[in-house]
């Protein structure tokens, strides 16, 4: 199996290097052709691990490849843990990928930089394997910087844009706050355990039990700064701000990495770290609250948003919230559910965006939009298709993982997971209200679209139709095939830990059981709250983007402030402006100019530079040369001591034989 | 002759050859000078091969007595600690005399020469057993480095020159006069006797501040590094390269060779202080490298950050030693030494990236750029992985230490830890908003549009500089293995009290 895990990985990183390296030289269709057969390898065989690890119940995979440092007792190896939740991971990205390389085939057809592009996604590809495969700390950091590295290339692929190369520095960064949680967090784990390898440091957890740290349990410490790392990568609120940014990128990354798979990579790695994650009711606590609050403040930024980009991005924030608030009430197994149908349905959301985006000759305000239902059919029902799964629509995909969260925040015992219920229950009415008010606008109503674009508006080519038609049929249905098997018939159980103190787990499959299953959640899903609150959310976004488009207008004006602090994003960047980019700008020039200009070299080598002033006067006139010949003649005089007393000294006692 | 010897005795001639051939005969210079520094690189090799990492004993060991009377010796060996450097040092040679190919026009055999001298010269620092020897080297090899930012440096080189020469002059003359007291008492000036010389108290805190006058200014620390911006913005492409790559590498390997062993209490005792100066270099110099509007001192102020990690991870030991659990305090050392390794690519690559961009402009300015991918989407490929390297990047060298010593850092104490993981954001920040202001973006400037991609010798040192930091990156354990033994070796000496 070693191989067909290597070859996984490996396959993507050929492509990504014959992409680059030669990409010029074997020309656009060889550079596609070869990335893709590199996708596919890795799906085919991803596929292949599905079905061993997970449907012929396969042992545990847990090898070390190569020693990457041994000090001392400590050995840190490259090496891969594959089990059910790595194969459901190797599964979603391969194919999600494999789309995405299909896709842009059609979306950057008209772009100088190609053979760069694919390079990059097929590097991507291979970093995302290699973070979710990992067996231990060291790795998961590289996968987990190489992401964000890749990441930050194609938020800034259009380089010539400012805003693209603004948004790739600030997406590097912030993540780079989550890192430093991240990171801290690794060296707490190795300085309990002696070990970065996670069964090792999974098996040494009751050393970590009774100790404390900065006024906690060291538990709850190592787990909230790994946490801190998931809310970097996962963009958890406030360390969201650079996921709206990297809308910058071009649509197929949106899709890819800032939709599907790379913002996800926070979920997978605190439900890989559940062991220890389970020790902790108040790092739980933490991770629940934080989630609530993107899934509902996110949300509601999307519904004043006309860019159908950044509208998708925000759904993403207020879903990924949704996964977060699955950790914290210990549903992981939810959480990686809903990661999942999530990758499925925000991806084809993503590309349809994108094929919009491409019709509409890349103008992507919504106002400029409308009627489109009937110049792009395929865009339109595989978007329909994605909504309905996105707003939980009874049977999509989105339906099943989504009330499985609020039911599991509902039996919840954590402190305020009665807060969180109440959010992520008014979360589903938000959703459905900014999903469906951008479907209305864009295909539906009247078309605003300006005359010289109308005469040219079409459906996309079958590169991008394709995908989007790819990834619709399991948006519909991949929640109902695998709801049972995931969540409670054990498919997950070899990789997660859930403590017998959370009952959410449980709870939630005494009710699935109660309902009649996957079948009979769509029939039972008329008595439950969430259900009215998303017809609500549907038939409010179609008043006001359809039946009277007046009343939004009007509702703006009446409620100006509730406006002004959505429209301002809650002031989080201008914070970030004011007091991290321009405090450190200042706080860097006053230890410049003052300490280190002024104080030490002003005040201190005040006495040699004057010194230095002086000797500078005698040498200038006599410069180079003087200088110049003085110190060979020392280097000179040097060479002839040294030999001297090395050959003809008193006792000459260095031997030549040449 | 043997090996160590040729190594040191070898550029130094092969320099006095070159000045020889003469500034006329140009071509004949650059390939004569070339060619002995990779016939040295590829000697140096054999210590590599030949190199017996079970032992922290010296090899390649040779004596010869030079002044009896004094009991001075020619005594030269190496351990796992001072042969990883020692390639270093023979590997960026050949890159800077190929860096200074046609861009120096000015003397260019006299600067081919005074690098080859520096090269045998610092080679001589790394490997002497004798203290009068170490001392002499040491001395010595600033002799060139003078001449190169005097002779080919910019527009205020002597001013450069001479701050540089006084600070580091100044701070060996009190290592010379320790290095006396220690003979005195000894009778030896052998390194490896002051190692086991026994000293009280007093004495060691006295010695210890002497040695670290010397080391710290070398490496630079806070708050004796207002030389190196200066000198690096002064000195050519190659000067800096050398200076930045290797000659701060003497410090850190002072505090290695000379300050552990030879006063283990005194470092115990002032370990506090190190430490405190170090993570100041981390935090207030990234603080203020960020603000830098000239390329080269932003890389200068950017290593003297990075080398705050080698005296972290050195001092950090005593903190982080558990009599049951010596991983922490190993973690700090190896990764102090990494870390040495690993700046001296990053660092050479970061001044040649500039170097690069320099020959082209004239301008050291960030402000002058902008957009630069647009006419060298080649060069721009490597510096973003330079400068991602810089930051810290996993699969880069440039990880690998920073990692190993934070994690040492966090055994010792969590807080050193946190204030030197500071610079997983802020080393980001410096480098990267310079490659946006500098590759990114639209052009402004149009002389940046006219701009050449880099030509094959540029590429060939580039792409050498970034296997070697991804080797090291993606598989650091050769690296690391040869040193285990000296390590220990050391770690042994540093905790055993002479009191």
């Amino acid at each position: 199996m070693e191989n067909i895990y290597l070859t996984i990985a490996l396959a993507p990183l050929l492509g990504a290097i014959i992409a680059g390296f030669f990409g010029g030289m074997l020309g656009r269709a060889a550079t596609h052709t070869i990335t893709i057969l590199g996708v596919l390898v890795s799906t085919v065989l991803a596929l292949y691990v599905f079905n061993h690890h997970v449907l012929e119940q396969g042992a545990v995979f847990n090898q070390n490849l190569y020693t990457w440092m041994q000090i001392g007792g400590l050995n840190v190896s490259v090496g891969f843990l594959v089990d059910n939740l790595t194969s459901v991971m190797l599964v979603v990205v391969s194919f999600v990928s494999l789309m995405v390389h299909i896709y842009t085939i059609g979306y950057m057809h008209d772009d100088d930089g190609y053979t760069k592009f694919f390079s990059y996604i097929s590097l991507f590809t291979f970093s995302m394997f290699m973070l979710v495969m990992s067996n231990n700390f060291m790795q998961l950091f590289f996968g987990w910087e190489a992401v964000g590295l890749v990441s930050y290339l194609l938020i800034g692929f259009w380089h010539h844009k400012e805003s693209a190369v603004e948004a790739n520095l600030k997406a590097f960064l912030v993540n780079r706050v989550g890192d430093f949680g991240f990171l801290l967090g690794i060296g707490l784990v190795l300085a309990f355990s002696g070990s970065l390898d996670y069964m090792e440091v999974f098996s040494s957890l009751d050393k970590v039990v009774g100790q404390s740290l900065w006024g906690a349990d060291l538990i709850t410490v190592i787990c909230l700064l790994l946490f801190v790392g998931a809310m970097g990568k996962s963009a958890q609120v406030p360390l969201h701000v650079w996921l709206p940014g990297s809308m910058e990128g071009p649509t197929p990354i949106s899709a890819l990495i800032h939709a599907a798979t790379m913002v996800t990579a926070g979920i997978f790695m605190v439900s890989r770290m559940s062991p220890m994650f389970e020790l902790s009711d108040v790092a739980l606590t933490v991770v629940m609250v934080i989630g609530a609050i993107t899934a509902l403040f996110m949300g509601l930024l999307g519904i004043v948003q006309n860019d159908i980009k950044k509208v998708v991005a925000y759904s993403t924030l207020s879903q990924l919230g949704y996964m977060t608030v699955a950790l914290g009430v210990s549903a992981y197994s939810v959480a990686i559910f809903h990661l999942m149908t999530h990758a499925f349905f925000k991806a084809l959301l993503f590309l349809g965006a994108g094929s919009v985006i491409v019709a509409m000759h890349h103008e992507q305000d919504i106002r400029k939009m409308g009627g489109l239902r009937k110049k792009m059919p395929i865009t339109y029902w595989t978007g329909l298709i994605g909504t309905l799964a996105l707003i939980g629509f009874p049977g999509f995909a989105g339906f099943y993982s989504k009330d499985m969260i609020i039911e599991a925040v509902h039996f919840s015992s954590l402190p305020y997971a009665d807060w969180v219920y109440y959010a992520v229950v008014a979360g589903v009415f938000i959703t459905a209200f900014y999903s469906l008010r951008m479907f209305f606008i864009v295909f539906h109503g009247e078309s605003r679209v300006d005359h010289h674009t109308e005469e040219h508006l079409h459906e996309s080519p079958a590169s991008i139709t394709f995908p989007l038609i790819a990834l619709a049929i399991p948006s519909a249905i991949i929640g109902y095939l695998t709801i049972d098997p995931m969540l409670f018939n054990g498919w997950l159980d070899n990789a997660i830990t859930v403590d017998a103190a959370h009952k959410s787990m449980s709870e939630i499959g005494q009710l699935f059981n109660d309902h009649g299953g996957a079948l009979g959640m769509i029939s039972h899903a008329v008595f439950t709250v969430p259900f009215w609150m998303m017809v609500g959310g549907v038939v409010t976004a179609w008043m006001f983007s359809l039946y009277r488009t007046q009343w939004a207008a009007w509702v703006q004006s009446k409620f100006q402030g509730i406006n002004y602090i959505l429209e301002s994003l809650y002031g989080f960047d201008r914070f970030n402006e004011i007091v991290f980019v321009n405090g450190v700008k200042k706080l860097g020039n006053l230890l410049w100019k003052v300490s280190d200009a002024g104080l030490i070299d002003k005040m201190v080598v005040n006495g040699s530079a004057r010194l230095v002033g002086f000797v500078g006067s005698v040498v200038r006139p006599i410069q180079t040369g003087y200088v110049y010949h003085y110190a060979f003649f020392m280097i000179f005089s040097l060479l002839i001591i040294l030999t001297w007393a090395l050959f003809a000294g008193d006792n000459p006692l260095l031997q030549i034989e040449f | 002759m043997e090996l160590l010897s040729l190594l040191i005795w070898l550029p130094i001639l092969g320099g006095g050859l070159v000045i020889l051939v003469g500034n006329e005969r140009a071509d004949t210079a650059r390939w004569l000078s070339v060619a002995i520094s990779i016939l040295v690189f590829v000697m140096s090799l054999s210590l590599y091969t030949g190199f017996d990492s079970t032992t922290h004993l010296m090899q390649f060991v040779e004596k010869a007595s030079w002044i009896s009377q004094f009991n001075i010796n020619y005594h030269i060996g190496v351990d796992g600690i001072s042969m990883p450097l020692i390639i270093l040092t023979t590997f960026s040679t050949i890159l800077v005399l190929i860096a200074g190919w046609e861009v120096i026009q000015n003397r260019p055999a006299h600067y081919m020469a005074a690098f080859l001298m520096m090269e045998g010269l610092i080679i001589g620092v790394f490997s002497s057993l004798d203290a009068i020897l170490f001392y002499a080297f040491w001395e010595a090899s600033l002799i060139p480095m003078l001449l190169i930012v005097g002779i080919w440096g910019g527009d205020n080189r002597v001013y450069a020159a001479i701050k540089f020469f006084l600070y580091t002059f100044l701070g060996s003359v009190f290592m010379l006069v320790s290095l006396i007291y220690m003979y005195n008492k000894g009778g030896s000036f052998s390194i490896l006797d002051m190692h086991n010389l026994s000293l009280t108290a007093t004495e060691q805190a006295w010695i210890f501040w002497a040695f670290f006058m010397a080391f710290a200014v070398k490496v630079p620390m806070f708050p004796v590094h207002t030389w190196l911006p200066d000198a690096h913005v002064q000195a050519p492409t190659g000067g800096s390269v050398i200076l930045a790559a290797i000659m701060l590498k003497m410090g850190g390997y002072g505090f290695f060779r000379f300050s552990l062993p030879i006063t283990p209490d005194a470092s115990l005792q002032f370990s506090d202080v190190v430490i405190a100066l170090s993570l100041i270099a981390i935090v207030y110099i990234g603080f203020v490298a960020l603000v830098q509007r000239d390329m080269k001192k932003l890389i200068a102020y950017s290593s003297i950050s990075h080398m705050g990690f080698v005296t972290l991870g050195v001092f950090a030991l005593f903190l982080a030693y558990r009599p049951d659990n010596a991983e922490g305090a190993l973690l700090g050392l190896e990764g102090a030494m990494v870390q040495m390794i690993s700046h001296g690519f990053i660092s050479a690559a970061m001044f040649l990236v500039v170097g690069v961009l320099y020959d082209r402009l004239h301008s050291r300015e960030i402000s002058t750029y902008g957009g630069v991918i647009n006419s060298m989407p080649k060069f721009t490929g490597f510096a973003v992985l330079f400068a991602m390297a810089n930051a810290g990047l996993p699969g880069t060298s440039g990880f690998v230490g920073e990692f190993m010593v934070i994690l040492g850092a966090v055994q010792a104490n969590i807080w050193y830890a946190v204030l030197a993981a500071t610079t997983l954001i802020v080393g980001a920040a410096y480098t990267l908003w310079m490659v946006k202001r500098v590759f990114w973006g639209p052009i402004t400037n149009p002389a940046v549009e006219t701009l050449n991609d880099i030509n094959g010798r540029e590429f060939f040192i580039l792409v050498t500089l970034a296997l070697a930091v991804l080797i090291v990156g993606v598989y650091p354990q050769p690296v690391i293995e040869v040193m285990h033994a000296s390590i220990d070796h050391l770690l042994n000496q540093a905790l055993t009290s002479k009191l």
